[in-house]
């Protein structure tokens, strides 16, 4: 058996504490002080939060020369442990024989865990920046290839971030 | 008798077998990657080595006799060292293609990279490179960096297929496989080097790039392209049928499938051609119905005639249990004698290996369990010509498009109502007044007879609207099992389709008939029981492997045929 919880608030409030006023101070002087603080708010969506490139955002898909990097192996669908990925691949003329023609990442599904980047043979996913994740249906939450390829440039941060665990 | 040892434990093995051999009978496993046992020994892959006590150097198992008092240790450090070696070796050149490449997951160069190898390279220079994507024929494709030069396919080519046009060109890491000058890898067989190539260097053209492995369920079957009825596996992703690969069974097919019914008997199941349901004719058109008034206009049409002016053809293609149902239908519940079935034999497409001139898996079954005229009863022939003087009015058809036989299908036109089970749309459901949609072999539990009067168990691989993967034991691929509803993976295109014996047995008790089955197990079950050749036979008995019947002499080659 655990030991009955000890009250660590004691029922009988002091003399001082019962008129009030002088708590009421109190948690003034504290407000006042923040006011002369850095603000911790953003005055979203004016203002943007910008994450730092450990963060986890959502999973993109890596383009590089107008390409996927991706070869649709696979395993990345095989990793997550939402399986949120459907992958289904193709042939193609280019040198890496194989892509996808169809990448789906069902971001209902996704827990932002990523798996997918860590199990990635080609660094072709990777967790972005981006953490606004609005949808008004199940069908619109399944992020095809338009909306997950995302220019290397604009993954900088992530790509570098990554480079230092190689 | 030879005594030997192995790691330790003594057996008694016929002295005749190698060691490799020996050791798989008593199931231990030596690694090994040019060994086959269905093909000659070529001793090139050096996997196999064991240490051999009194012999001076570590010898391949698979060369090796075994003798009286032999003493093999198999993972003695020794060897475990050699095999690194060997491993190392191997992957030097070995490109990192894995996630490219359509063998992965299936892989033995991968399994024993885990198994037996270090688990990092020292090599640091550039790999040599060789041709890729190489069309080795019309149905089988080669990357020529991936193979490990175990001649496995140069010998099945050479001793299987007898189609002997792969060798090897250049020397030492810049060995080539290549075809012959002017000739290509375009036998019969030719996809069975798919299977046997242990790397991903051969793989299939058709299957090329649709799936990993590891994404489908694989679900043991028979093949449906001829009378010979290989063992195979279905292959399905989404409720889609992918590939179709030759399961082992010395009894019938070896490790072996043709081309042609890897490649063309399982495209039916997926096609746009599938019907969506029962049709029945409605002012000359046919009209999409629901089962219960399919199967009340069938009944309702089929009372109108008289006994003798109904006929019923069986389907080489269905299984026993469907024919069974069938020919009960029409000989005790219908009460007609005019029962065939028709065969569809290709004469001289047929070899000694192992396509059958009967492109059908059930001819044997079908007339075993009673698809043939009772006595004074019509056989085909005498059927199609009742239908052209008019004597015959109503035929009930099962699983079969007899119309796209010519002779036939000038006949058809005469019927005042003909009945069709059919899966797909074709020429026969045209013509029909009333359409069942049946399932496919790969859609239902059942068995076949094949020509050696082999049955064997076919299961379903896809599901049907009936069905469910989990609750009707399928097995299942890991999207199958986690898949919810508002997955697009878990909304697969499932076709309404029931079996034939199930539609049949339905119309029988429309037309008053008591019995009544639940499952094809139930059919068979009462198939064992009332017909001798099947006497004493279970599921249970049939297995993975097939039982056989004690057939009549009446065979397929005995009756007479029209061709397909
Ligand atoms: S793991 Fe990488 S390369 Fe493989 S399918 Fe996923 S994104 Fe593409
Ligand atoms: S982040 Fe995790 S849950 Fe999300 S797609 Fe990647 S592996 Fe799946
Ligand atoms: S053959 Fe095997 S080891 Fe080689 S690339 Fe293919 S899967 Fe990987
Ligand atoms: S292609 Fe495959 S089967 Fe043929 S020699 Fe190379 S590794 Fe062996």
């Amino acid at each position: 058996m655990a030991e009955p919880r000890k009250i660590i608030r004691s029922k009988d409030l002091s003399f001082w504490q019962k008129i009030y006023i002088p708590e009421i101070f109190k948690g003034l002087r504290i407000t006042l002080s923040h006011i002369f603080k850095k603000k911790s708010t953003y005055m979203y969506p004016d203002e943007r939060f910008k994450p730092p490139a450990s963060f986890r955002g959502r999973p993109v898909l890596v383009e590089e020369n107008g390409e996927e990097r991706c070869v649709a192996c696979g395993l990345c669908s095989r990793v997550c442990p939402a399986l949120a990925i459907e992958v289904q691949a193709s042939e193609t003329e280019l040198e890496k024989e194989r892509y996808p023609v169809k990448f789906e990442i069902n971001m209902v599904r996704c827990i932002f865990c990523g798996f997918c980047e860590e199990v990635c043979p080609e660094e072709a996913i990777v967790m972005s920046q981006n953490y606004e994740l609005v949808f008004n249906s199940q069908e619109e939450a399944v992020f095809g290839k338009d909306k997950l390829l995302t220019p290397t440039t604009r993954l900088h941060d992530r790509l570098e971030f990554l480079r230092q665990y190689r | 008798m030879a005594k030997i040892t192995v790691d330790g434990q003594q057996y008694e093995v016929d002295p005749k077998l190698t060691v490799i051999q020996a050791a798989a009978q008593q199931g231990i496993e030596i690694p090994h990657f040019c060994w086959h046992p269905k093909l000659s020994v070529a001793g090139n892959c050096r996997m196999c080595l064991v240490e051999i006590e009194k012999m001076p150097k570590l010898a391949i198992a698979c060369a090796t006799q075994v003798a009286d008092g032999m003493v093999v240790k198999t993972k003695s450090e020794k060897v475990i060292n050699a095999r690194e070696a060997v491993m190392e070796f191997l992957l030097i050149n070995h490109p990192l293609d894995c996630p490219i490449c359509d063998e992965a997951g299936e892989c033995k160069l991968q399994d024993y990279s885990y198994k037996y190898s270090v688990g990092y390279s020292r090599f640091e220079h550039d790999k040599v490179h060789k041709p890729k994507r190489i069309e080795l024929g019309p149905r089988v494709m080669l990357d020529v960096e991936r193979c490990i030069m175990c001649s496995r396919c140069v010998r099945f080519s050479d001793e299987i297929a007898k189609q002997p046009v792969l060798t090897f060109t250049q020397r030492g890491d810049h060995v080539v496989l290549t075809t012959f000058p002017d000739t290509q890898l375009d036998n019969p067989y030719s996809m069975n080097v798919i299977e046997l190539c242990p790397v991903g260097a051969l793989t299939s053209r058709d299957f090329r790039f649709k799936s990993r492995v590891w994404e489908m369920s694989s679900t043991e079957s028979v093949c449906n392209g001829c009378a010979r009825g290989c063992n195979t596996n279905i292959w399905v992703r989404n409720n889609e049928v992918l590939r179709l690969t030759p399961r082992f069974n010395d009894d019938v097919n070896s490790y072996w499938m043709c081309d042609e019914g890897r490649l063309n008997t399982f495209k039916f199941v997926n096609s746009e051609k599938r019907l969506s349901g029962p049709f029945v004719k409605k002012n000359g058109a046919l009209t999409r119905v629901g089962w219960d008034e399919a199967i009340a206009e069938a009944v309702s049409q089929l009372k109108t005639f008289k006994k003798s002016e109904m006929a019923g053809i069986g389907s080489a293609y269905a299984t026993n249990e469907d024919n069974y149902v069938f020919q009960r239908l029409m000989k005790e519940t219908i009460g007609t004698k005019n029962v065939d079935v028709v065969p569809h034999v290709k004469e001289g497409d047929e070899d000694d290996i192992l396509i059958r001139a009967d492109k059908t898996p059930n001819m044997l079954g079908a007339t075993e369990v009673g698809v043939k005229p009772a006595d004074g009863g019509l056989s085909l022939k005498g059927i199609l010509q009742g239908i052209a003087d008019g004597g015959i009015k109503a035929l009930y058809v099962l699983e079969d498009d007899i119309a796209s036989i010519p002779e036939i299908a000038a006949v058809l036109p005469n019927l005042q109502l003909l009945i069709v089970h059919s899966s797909v749309q074709n020429k026969t459901t045209e013509m029909a007044d009333v359409v069942f949609s049946c399932s496919t072999y790969a859609e239902k539990h059942g068995t076949l007879t094949n020509f050696q009067g082999r049955v064997q168990r076919i299961r379903p691989a896809v599901s049907t609207i009936e069905q469910d993967r989990a609750l009707d034991g399928f097995s299942m691929s890991r999207w199958d099992k986690f898949a919810s509803r508002n997955d697009r993976w878990g909304r697969p295109n499932k076709r309404d389709a029931r079996p034939s014996w199930r539609i049949a047995s339905a119309v029988a008790s429309a037309l008053g008939a008591k019995t009544r089955y639940n499952t094809a197990e139930d059919v068979f079950q009462e198939m064992a029981t009332r017909i001798p050749a099947y006497k004493g036979l279970s599921y249970l008995k049939v297995g993975s492997r097939g039982a056989m019947i004690q057939h009549s002499s009446k065979t397929v080659s005995s009756r007479p045929t029209v061709s397909v």
